[in-house]
């Protein structure tokens, strides 16, 4: 395997062999033990394994990361995920805990199955560290998965794991404690006040726990966080994700020296190409309608086929004649992946500003448009075409809007009052699909609502494609793309058109 | 011209120290005929704009720009090539020749701005950190609109002056700073891996638009402002600050006034400038309480208890919230807007009593109508009323109606170009000058100087030194009503550079130890 780190010397190396010989000698590694069940992956694996566990570890590994990444793209709760999960986990990449056995951590099946684990990711990161993209993707889910064992774990093996790392992370003396008293309890939510007292609590850099930081779920103190120990799972987090970052840009900078190898780069390459999965991006394929008139003055009949949250907009963009900046860019991207052209976008958007005058829509708008096309700004290679059309999961997790803005998944960004006042005007009015609907937004599962809109919409055209089995369950599969959902809805009305007109013809 | 009339010996009394204080500038109401703003920029006045522009290019040495770098001098305002440049092109007491009809977007007129009043030296030490000219500046991204609205990206500059000469050059109407970048943003482009070209740090910044405010503020809304909705932006000054002194710790904080209608915070601290976006998002987030777009029904839903940042801000607002948002936003007075009250409030029963109350008293003013929710509920109009939950509402509507109202997309990314202190606003004419927080209140938006004020400025001071024979060569800015910010930034400067050189010496003096 390759050394991961080129600042740590060996301790065997560094004294016992004489320079000159150095770079012939066999090198001899420790042979790890793993005392803990989970692992910081901070010391590369030196052991000899067959080729056939190579590829067969990585692979069983694969299968959890893909199914981890699968549940956050459906927007399934950290506890939905976990219950998907653990059952896989037994299955392909088992790592009981010391306790479950009488050896404890000397256990030969425990250690073999840490060993397993270590390895894998190992592997993996070596598959994939060669791009950025594939790098961020790989750290997302390595560090969603540490989270989801660390907490599972036992409480006791996870305090010695903890104490093991020696983060260095400052205590909070007891006159401290006394003294800030209130405002630790008032900041820390979910405490009981002996917790507060009796709990230890430990002062760190706030930029450690950015997680607590930003849910308010921490006291700040002239740039200190004080964080009970109960909250340390967001700092060895933050610590694991540091490693791995670090880890997998090394991993990045050292691939170059496996050109020459024969035996891993292939299972490597194969390895990272099908973890390119359901990203859910927009083939062309997805979204291209031939012979749909689709131009600047199509929209509004067409919008009766938008997703809710394209409805709203372009209902805002025809009340307000305006839109602000995330929603303009979210429509615009829609419009570009229904298959509107950029001229006729931009016809569309002036018409739709009626309040600004020429001048101004060239000077503060244009701009933009031509950017989302990728027909102007930035790097000239790199932008290809532009942006790609937001999915359900972009719009639901990044940039919610803010005030006076529109954009954003209605399901998730409404109250549920207006929501309803939205659905109906659309005239979805069916007491049970809003009922249903308002149920699925409880339960902050926004994508069944819109599918189940949806198919509450269009429930004639499903069954009868149902029955002449012209669309097979791929087709009718979940929602998870604004764009989708108009090239369905599109598809099944004019498909009922042409199915009408058919038989008009044959009588 | 409010400070054009005092005289020049006065000024030379007032000990230039750091800790001067803002003026109170008087109330101006805005001219209508320049708040329309656009003139074109064509003809004759682009001519001038060329000649101007050739006369300073040939003006300016290479030498002169140089020769100021190791100058530790911070009380001397100006380097010596700008007032070379000023002593040629415009001798002390010859008037510029500007018609006191012309307006601020005459692109003359910007640059007689950015050539005599601009603090280009202290914009330099600011953003460099240390009077060495380091990758701090020159890797930092500049970004200028010029005067037909092109936008030009990615330029950078080795040194202050070089700045100075290229904006004399371009003369843009408005200019923005980016974040420092891995290389020389003039060469991204030649960089063989695209990787090589990313942001490293920028200074945290936040912003603070009153357009934001819209569907609460009543006075005025879009791009107008007057005294009554500044006081939102008071506020929001107010409780952002605390938070970043008391919480994070931060220390050097610039809140510059936008030039019209909101405020910007620039944040120094090597701390903050060094946070990547995702720390940057955590601590937008930690600030942000006002969530939720136009459709989503209540904005503020918080926990209970209330974090200290938040009851230190609910502290410091509420004494706002009576005077400022109660009497002088009345933002409940008109039926549909009290409807919306209405709903922020828990308790049915009470409301609907409420609401029978203020149906038949059209023209209740909102702080009676505040008051109602208390005494209603104290004669037991509802039975299932509970006072807490009541409590709970209350708090959280002067949280809605006085918690700041961040631009949060502005915070979370460091590639985010904000527009430079001391810019001109192309639509108002005024300074984008530093706001005194010790003196916050006195802060008057629309007493602040515009630039056609400020060379008028100029000419009546060295008009009425001529005629007293006292011809003293003083900087130019020292003549105007911008010299208490011009002092404001200076110290501001000042006190960043000298924890810099603490920081610095501090790391050297360790490195020393390990060897």
């Amino acid at each position: 395997m390759i050394r991961q780190d080129y600042n740590r010397i060996d301790p065997k190396r560094r004294s016992t062999i004489d320079y000159k010989k150095k770079q012939f000698a066999i090198p001899t590694y420790k042979q790890q033990d793993y005392p803990h069940r989970l692992n910081l992956y901070e010391v590369p694996p030196t052991a000899e394994i067959t080729l056939e566990q190579f590829e067969q570890w990585a692979i069983d590994r694969l299968r959890i990361l893909a199914e981890i990444e699968a549940c956050s793209f459906r927007n399934k709760t950290p506890g939905e995920t976990a219950a998907h999960v653990t059952p896989l986990l037994q299955q392909w990449l088992p790592l009981r805990s010391n306790t479950s056995s009488s050896a404890g951590s000397q256990d030969e099946n425990l250690k073999l199955e840490r060993k397993k684990d270590h390895y894998s990711h190992f592997i993996l990161r070596l598959a994939f560290s060669s791009t950025e993209d594939l790098r961020r993707r790989f750290a997302r889910i390595e560090s969603a998965l540490f989270r989801l064992r660390f907490q599972n774990d036992d409480a006791r093996e996870r305090q010695t794991f903890v104490e093991s790392l020696q983060l260095d992370w400052e205590v909070v003396s007891e006159e401290e404690k006394k003294a800030l008293g209130a405002d630790l309890q008032n900041a820390t939510p979910g405490l009981k006040r002996p917790d507060v007292e009796e709990g230890g609590w430990f002062k760190v850099d706030f930029e450690t726990v950015p997680e607590l930081v930003e849910g308010r779920r921490v006291f700040l103190k002239a740039g200190k966080a004080y964080v009970p120990v109960r909250e340390q799972m967001s700092m060895v987090l933050a610590g694991f994700n540091a490693r791995l970052d670090k880890g997998l840009e090394l991993t990045a900078r050292a691939l170059p020296r496996l050109d020459e190898d024969d035996r891993l780069t292939p299972i490597l390459n194969h390895l990272s190409k099908n973890f390119a999965t359901p990203d859910s991006t927009l083939s062309d394929s997805d979204s291209a309608l031939p012979g749909a008139p689709i131009n600047a003055s199509s929209i509004d009949p067409l919008s009766q086929h938008f997703p809710l949250c394209m409805r709203n907009l372009h209902l805002t963009l025809r009340k307000n004649s305006h839109l602000k900046h995330f929603g303009r860019l979210q429509y615009t991207l829609f419009l570009k992946g229904i298959g509107l052209t950029l001229e006729d976008c931009l016809i569309f958007w002036r018409q739709a500003f009626k309040l600004v005058t020429d001048d101004t829509f060239n000077k503060e708008y244009r701009y933009n448009i031509r950017h989302a096309y990728g027909d102007v700004g930035g790097d000239a290679i790199r932008r290809g075409r532009g942006y790609s059309p937001f999915s359900c999961q972009k719009i639901l997790t990044e940039h919610p809007p803010g005030s006076g803005e529109s954009h954003g998944c209605p399901y998730q960004h409404f109250s549920v009052e207006n929501l309803t006042t939205l659905l109906q005007t659309t005239g979805v009015n069916d007491r049970d699909v809003l009922r249903g609907v308002k149920e699925d937004v409880e339960k902050k599962r926004f994508h069944i609502a819109c599918n189940r809109v949806f198919e509450w919409a269009h429930k004639g055209d499903i069954t009868r494609v149902k029955e002449d089995g012209s669309w097979g369950a791929a087709e009718l599969d979940t929602i998870v793309h604004p764009n989708t959902y108009f090239k369905r809805s599109y598809l099944l009305k004019s498909g009922a058109a042409a199915t009408v007109k058919g038989e008009e013809m044959n009588t | 011209m409010p400070h054009s009339t005092a005289s020049e010996p006065m000024f030379s009394e007032v000990p230039i120290d750091g800790d001067s204080i803002l003026p109170d500038a008087p109330v101006q109401v805005p001219d209508p005929a320049k708040e329309d703003g656009k003139m074109d920029t064509t003809g004759g006045a682009s001519q001038t704009e060329d000649s101007i522009g050739e006369a300073t290019r040939a003006d300016v040495k290479l030498e002169d720009l140089f020769n100021d770098v190791s100058d530790d001098e911070v009380d001397e305002f100006s380097d010596p090539g700008v007032s070379n440049i000023n002593n040629e092109s415009s001798p002390p007491g010859a008037p510029l020749q500007i018609a006191p009809s012309a307006k601020y977007t005459d692109p003359e007129v910007m640059l007689a701005f950015y050539q005599r009043l601009f603090p280009f030296r202290y914009l330099f030490q600011w953003l460099n950190h240390s009077m060495k000219p380091s990758n701090d500046f020159g890797h930092r991204e500049f970004a200028f609109t010029l005067q037909n609205d092109a936008y030009l990206r990615y330029q950078s500059f080795a040194t202050g002056d070089l700045l100075r000469k290229d904006i004399l050059r371009l003369n843009p109407s408005r200019f923005e700073i980016g974040p420092v970048y891995t290389a020389n943003p003039r060469d991204r482009k030649t960089l063989r891996k695209s990787t090589a070209f990313r942001p490293m740090a920028k200074e945290l910044v936040f912003d603070i638009d009153l357009t934001d405010y819209d569907e609460i503020r009543t006075c005025c809304d879009k791009a107008n402002i007057c005294h009554k909705c500044w006081s939102f932006v008071t506020m929001a000054i107010k409780v952002v600050d605390a938070a970043l002194r008391e919480d994070f710790g931060f220390q050097h904080i610039m809140w510059v006034y936008s030039g019209r209608r909101g405020a910007h915070a620039w944040i120094s601290d090597k701390r903050a400038r060094n946070m990547d976006d995702q720390k940057r998002k955590a601590l937008a987030g930690y600030l942000e309480v006002i969530k939720g777009g136009a459709q989503s029904g209540k904005k503020v839903n918080v926990k209970r208890p209330l974090h200290p940042h938040l009851a230190r801000s609910l502290d410091i607002l509420k004494e706002h919230f009576h005077s400022d948002i109660l009497v002088n936003q009345d933002p409940w007075a008109k039926p549909v807007k009290a409807e919306r009250l209405l709903q922020l409030l828990p308790d049915k029963e009470l409301n609907d009593s409420l609401r029978k109350k203020w149906d038949a008293a059209p023209g209740r003013s909102s702080v009676s109508k505040w008051a109602d929710i208390d005494a209603l509920a104290k004669t037991g109009a509802s039975k299932t009323l509970d006072g807490r939950a009541l409590l709970e509402a209350k708090q959280d509507i002067v949280l809605e109606y006085t918690y700041p109202r961040l631009d949060v997309e502005v915070s979370k990314k460091q590639i985010h170009l904000l527009k430079s202190p001391f810019v001109i606003h192309p639509g108002t004419g005024r300074v984008c000058v530093p706001i005194d927080t010790r003196r916050l209140t006195k802060f008057d938006p629309l007493g602040v100087p515009t630039v056609t004020e400020l060379l008028g400025e100029i000419d009546a001071f060295d008009e009425q030194a001529m005629e007293e024979g006292d011809v003293k060569k003083i900087q130019d800015y020292e003549k105007t009503s911008l010299r208490p910010y011009m002092e404001y930034f200076r110290t501001h400067v000042t006190g960043l550079l000298r924890e810099e050189k603490g920081v610095k010496r501090e790391r050297e003096e360790e490195d020393a130890m390990e060897f």
